[in-house]
């Protein structure tokens, strides 16, 4: 009864199996990481010294906003959705998605969405410039005449995420196996159960957000316009409601992912189950209630900033349970340090950093001096950077055998991931102290003073970016002409239903349902 | 049996999508001014020209009103107030004028927008005749003083001794003659 | 650029072995010249930031450092070779109830400060000496001295402009204050509270200036406020600090504190310079001359979307070279000037520049980049056609 995929191309523009549709979206967020990181080499060839040699500046704008763009819409998002699909039915014992065909559509969408993005560089006055936030009235008025089709592109991206998400929900709620209680469910499926709640409430608020900004363009309302009454501080309100809970749904999963790395490599059950789950769930309620410490300098009544302040300072409390929940995991434990285990510790030693840089900004008084420098572009590296591409290498690393069948190479995982440590924190760490020391975002160029924190800078970005062609190669020569995995569970401290199907997972898994004790 | 939850699910979901869409679309803006006007988040104020209530006159008290005045864009009309700093007595009604002149040799029309600050202020200032949000058109080289006349409502906040009034001015004279069109 | 990569090598070998050879007094020397921190400024409530800033920064590193410890504890002792079997724990209350607790007691702690110092940078209201409006351009900064009549442009001065244009070959670091100088700074007096009151022409720039304290966004239609009492006399310079557009990196401000009497005698010159202006307007100008300022004019206010040719960039800013308004009649070139185009991004320079300015640049604009029309504008014609 069980047969085995379709042939040649059909197999990939039809399929509604869930294994088919993840390894789709892993690829694709590959090239759009690819891409993503090209926009980032031309920004950080162009700061390599001060000058301007290689672009200019209004190109140098696209790149920052489409750097952005990319790397969140089309990389990391997506990557913890090829995650999802391949892991959740396999770790639940669901035999697929609960919605295969709205799956398929919701892959192949994302294509054009993103051809239709990159396709806005080629068009008269260039591509988006306005910078991901895209804040009025820069990215309506002034904006050059292809946020028309940015508009839509935004459109598309957040309709795919939804129906990901109204799947994932499904799944989760619906095709768990006997026994799979909601208190079972390993950590990663609970933290894309919420990201997922995340998702369906807030895409559709940035689909608001870039509707109203449609309708200012081209049908004469007001929104954010003051000459017909509206406000340029609206869009900003409205943009980070959808934005600061989006930067959890690009961290929550990795915390996931970290959460089923760090047990299997430390041979030891994850230490406070319970209190990891009420973690997240409230950094995901505090999420929706915090967004406008991102405009403490707009100007708001003090009344507001206060608020705003003690919020932001809150979410502290839940993120550091975690991580002192994933030390107390490791403790006493029988560890080992493959590669995934390698990018999870760096994941919570980096995430650390990044925290208590967010928990400095968060002081709305010290945010004066912070905002809008290159200060918070090191801290929201550190987390999502750090946060969301460690953890998903991390766990492309540890289910890599589970999805081939064959072992990576340890030596050339371990190369990559010293590489790409190194990089990173020599590409991050001096923008702490050069945004400190006063330079601002954005800019395609500097003051002089800035210079050589700023090519260390960039010497640390290409060799971050260097890492990931290593990946690349050893995910393709894996799945080529890997060392056969021996066993079905490749990792012998690894739990789950995941590791009870053989290796590589058949492609259709669970079609009877498994017993949970 | 499955399946049917899952519809169910499903239906649920899109429900929360379509309601957070309509949220922020219909819901967030006017919720906003709402906030707006409780907390004089972006210091508008009313826009209504208000009545005088009473005639109470606080004369222990002075404050400092600023006057500004603000181009948006390429708006080339000569704008500026003709007092730049009075000196008020919470109460007392005080009349006051901007000045603008059409410097271009085309017919325009603008529209001035009222902001003050600090914030919380602008639910004091009551504006009893007010320019403020009127079209108001200029023939090529022709003047005008924009009356505004108001009083600031004796219960200002004590700690509260100097308002800023900015006037910024817009050109409408393309949404103005567009809306015409498509009123015809 | 293999000698600078060797010299920053030297320059952090030094730095290494600073920090392992002498006192913390040396390291902060070279954390000093390096920039690696918040600047103290010179305002109380840029002092108040400062202090808040490393008290917070100093409990993080605190926490950082017990938090790493642990994790390198545990890495080191509890490895699979030292360690070879694992404890299977997985709970404990008293552990979950503690650190939640603690790190909420912490954040209370630094609350308090926070909340102060926040109070007292809202603080616009009391006392307050004088006021200046400050208004952001796509690219550059207004400044008007509220009631004194004194109001001018402030632009990113000549030599940044030209240093920082694609491919100038200029190097930077021969530019003193490379990005960070204009051509007229904004001057204030010391000891004085200053109210600044904020706002925009076109889209959100923000007024940034570490040494004071305040950054405030200007948003168009709506005005801001903050203030400062700067307390040394001194030059400070800030850059602007929400993206704006093309030449967003390039409109930094300089601020130029002086003792009262110093300013007082500025603002009568500046009184005295603009009355200047006026009566220069009703003078006649040769052609050299006319071409020559402007020319000075152009590469300030023009060429940062004009191109330094007069080429534009094409799908965005038309190009000068050839154009139908520089080669066309003389009235419809000053009206583009004078009044901008409704609709883009040409600005209204009526406001901007002095009757001389305008006439110079355009005289300029009509004769340069084989424009070669041989007709020239003088002030006087400049103020008759704005009559």
């Amino acid at each position: 009864m069980a047969h085995g995929p379709a042939k040649g191309i059909g197999r990939w523009l039809f399929t509604t199996n869930h294994k088919d549709i993840g390894t789709l979206y892993l690829w694709f967020s590959m090239a759009m990481f690819l891409l993503g990181g090209a926009f980032a080499m031309i920004i950080r060839a162009e700061l390599f010294q001060p000058g301007l040699q290689i672009v200019d500046p209004e190109f140098f704008n696209q790149m920052t906003t489409m750097h952005g763009l990319v790397m969140v819409f089309g990389a990391i998002m997506p990557a913890f959705v090829g995650l999802a699909n391949w892991m959740i039915p396999m770790m639940i014992g669901a035999p697929d998605m609960a919605l295969p065909r709205m799956n398929n559509w919701s892959f192949w969408i994302l294509p054009f969405a993103f051809l239709m993005l990159a396709s806005t560089m080629f068009m008269e006055g260039g591509g988006p410039n306005f910078g991901w936030t895209f804040y009025a009235p820069l990215s309506t008025t002034y904006a050059p005449p292809s946020v028309t089709f940015f508009i839509f592109a935004i459109h598309i991206m957040g309709a795919s995420s939804i129906m990901g998400s109204i799947n994932i929900i499904a799944t989760v709620l619906n095709l768990r196996a006997p026994g799979m209680t909601l208190t079972k469910m390993p950590l990663f499926v609970w933290t894309w159960l919420i990201t997922a709640y995340l998702l369906v409430s807030v895409m559709p608020v940035l689909a608001g957000a870039v509707t109203m900004m449609l309708m200012d363009i081209h049908f004469g309302t007001s929104f954010f316009d003051a000459a017909g009454g509206g406000d340029p501080v609206l869009f900003q309100h409205v943009f980070w409601f959808f934005g600061h809970p989006e930067v959890y749904i690009i961290i929550l999963p990795g915390f996931g992912v970290v959460s089923q790395v760090i047990p299997a490599f430390s041979r030891k059950p994850l230490f406070g189950y319970s209190s990891m789950v009420y973690a997240t769930a409230s950094i995901a309620f505090l999420s929706f209630i915090v967004w406008a410490h991102h405009m403490f300098t707009v100007g708001m009544p003090i009344a507001g900033e206060l608020y705003f302040m003690y919020a932001t300072m809150l979410i502290a409390v839940p993120t550091g349970v975690k991580v002192f929940n994933w030390i107390t995991t490791m403790w006493r434990g029988s560890l080992t340090f493959e590669t995934p285990m390698l990018f999870a510790i760096a994941f919570v030693v980096l995430f650390v950093m990044g925290g208590f840089t967010g928990l400095m900004l968060g002081i709305a008084s010290a945010d004066i001096q912070y905002h809008d420098s290159y200060f918070v572009v090191a801290h929201f590296h550190y987390t999502m950077v750090a946060g969301a591409i460690f953890s998903l290498t991390a766990g492309i690393y540890y289910w890599l055998p589970k999805w081939t069948g064959n072992m990576y190479n340890e030596m050339l995982g371990k190369t990559q991931f010293w590489i790409a440590f190194v990089g990173f924190n020599l590409a991050f760490f001096p923008q702490h102290f050069v945004g400190l020391a006063g330079m601002q975002r954005r800019v395609p160029d500097y003051a002089v003073q800035f210079a050589d924190f700023n090519m260390l800078s960039s010497i640390g970005a290409f060799m971050f970016g260097m890492a990931q062609l290593l990946l690349l190669f050893n995910v393709i020569s894996t799945i080529v002409g890997g060392k056969k995995a021996d066993k079905d569970k490749v990792w012998d401290g690894a739990e789950g239903l995941e590791w009870t199907v053989p290796s590589p997972a058949p492609y259709h898994t669970f079609s009877t349902p498994p017993q949970v004790k | 049996m499955a399946q049917a939850h899952v519809g169910k699910t499903a239906a649920k979901l899109v429900v929360v999508a379509v309601g957070m869409f309509a949220f922020a679309v219909y819901v967030m803006p006017p919720l906003y001014y709402v906030f707006c006007d409780i907390l004089g988040i972006d210091g508008r104020g009313a826009l209504v020209a208000v009545e005088r209530k009473d005639s109470v006159v606080d004369e222990s008290r002075v404050i400092r009103v600023t006057f500004m005045a603000t181009n948006n864009r390429e708006m080339p009309w000569e704008f500026r107030p003709n007092d730049a700093i009075l000196e008020v007595h919470p109460g007392q009604v005080v009349n006051t004028s901007f000045f603008a002149r059409n410097t271009t040799d085309e017919a325009m029309i603008s529209r001035a927008i009222p902001s003050f600050v600090p914030s919380s202020s602008a639910e004091y200032f009551h504006k009893v005749e007010c320019f403020c949000f009127e079209n108001q058109p200029l023939a090529p080289g022709e003047s005008v003083d924009m009356g505004l006349q108001f009083y600031l409502d004796p219960d200002l906040p004590k700690n509260v001794t100097n308002i800023t009034a900015s006037y910024t001015i817009f050109d409408i004279t393309e949404t103005v003659s567009q809306q015409k069109l498509s009123q015809r | 650029m293999l000698r600078r990569a060797k010299l920053l090598f030297h320059q952090l070998l030094g730095f290494a072995i600073l920090l392992g050879l002498t006192g913390h007094q040396a390291i902060a020397n070279e954390a000093e010249r390096w920039g690696v921190n918040m600047t103290r400024g010179v305002t109380p409530v840029s002092q108040e930031i400062y202090g808040l800033h490393m008290l917070i920064f100093i409990i993080c590193v605190a926490i950082s450092v017990v938090v790493f410890a642990a994790l390198a504890y545990t890495m080191y002792a509890h490895r699979k070779s030292k360690h070879p079997q694992a404890s299977q724990f997985h709970e404990h209350l008293g552990l979950e109830i503690f650190w939640t607790a603690v790190p909420f007691l912490i954040l209370v702690a630094m609350a308090i400060p926070a909340t102060r110092s926040l109070i007292h940078l809202y603080d616009t209201d009391t006392d307050v000496d004088m006021d200046v409006v400050i208004t952001g351009y796509q690219w550059k900064w207004q400044y008007e001295y509220l009631g004194r009549n004194v109001s001018f442009f402030s632009n990113l001065h000549e030599d940044s402009n030209a240093a920082r244009q694609l491919g100038s070959g200029i190097d930077p670091r021969t530019v003193p204050n490379y990005l960070l100088e204009v051509d007229r700074p904004l001057v204030l007096p010391i000891n004085k509270k200053i109210r600044f009151l904020v706002t925009a022409n076109d889209v959100i720039h923000s007024w940034w200036v570490p040494d004071l304290g305040v950054k405030r966004d200007a948003i168009p239609g709506f005005v801001r406020e903050s203030w400062a009492k700067i307390e040394e006399p001194g030059v400070y310079r800030g850059v602007c600090a929400e993206l704006c557009g093309r030449d967003h990196g390039f409109m930094p401000f300089v601020v130029k504190a002086v003792e009262e009497e110093e300013f007082d005698q500025w603002i009568a010159e500046q009184q005295a310079f603009a009355a200047e202006m006026r009566e220069l307007a009703g003078q006649t100008f040769s052609f050299e001359d006319l071409y020559s300022q402007g020319q000075s004019v152009y590469n300030r206010s023009c060429a940062s979307c004009h191109g330094p040719n007069g080429e534009g960039v094409p799908g965005a800013f038309p190009a000068i070279r050839g154009s139908a308004v520089a080669t066309g009649t003389i009235e419809e070139h000053l009206d583009v000037v004078v009044n901008g185009v409704p609709g883009t991004a040409m600005q209204a320079f009526g406001a901007q520049l002095t009757p001389v300015e305008t006439a110079a640049v355009v005289t300029f604009q009509r004769n340069a980049f084989g424009n070669d029309m041989g007709d020239q504008v003088q002030p006087v014609d400049v103020l008759q056609f704005e009559q």
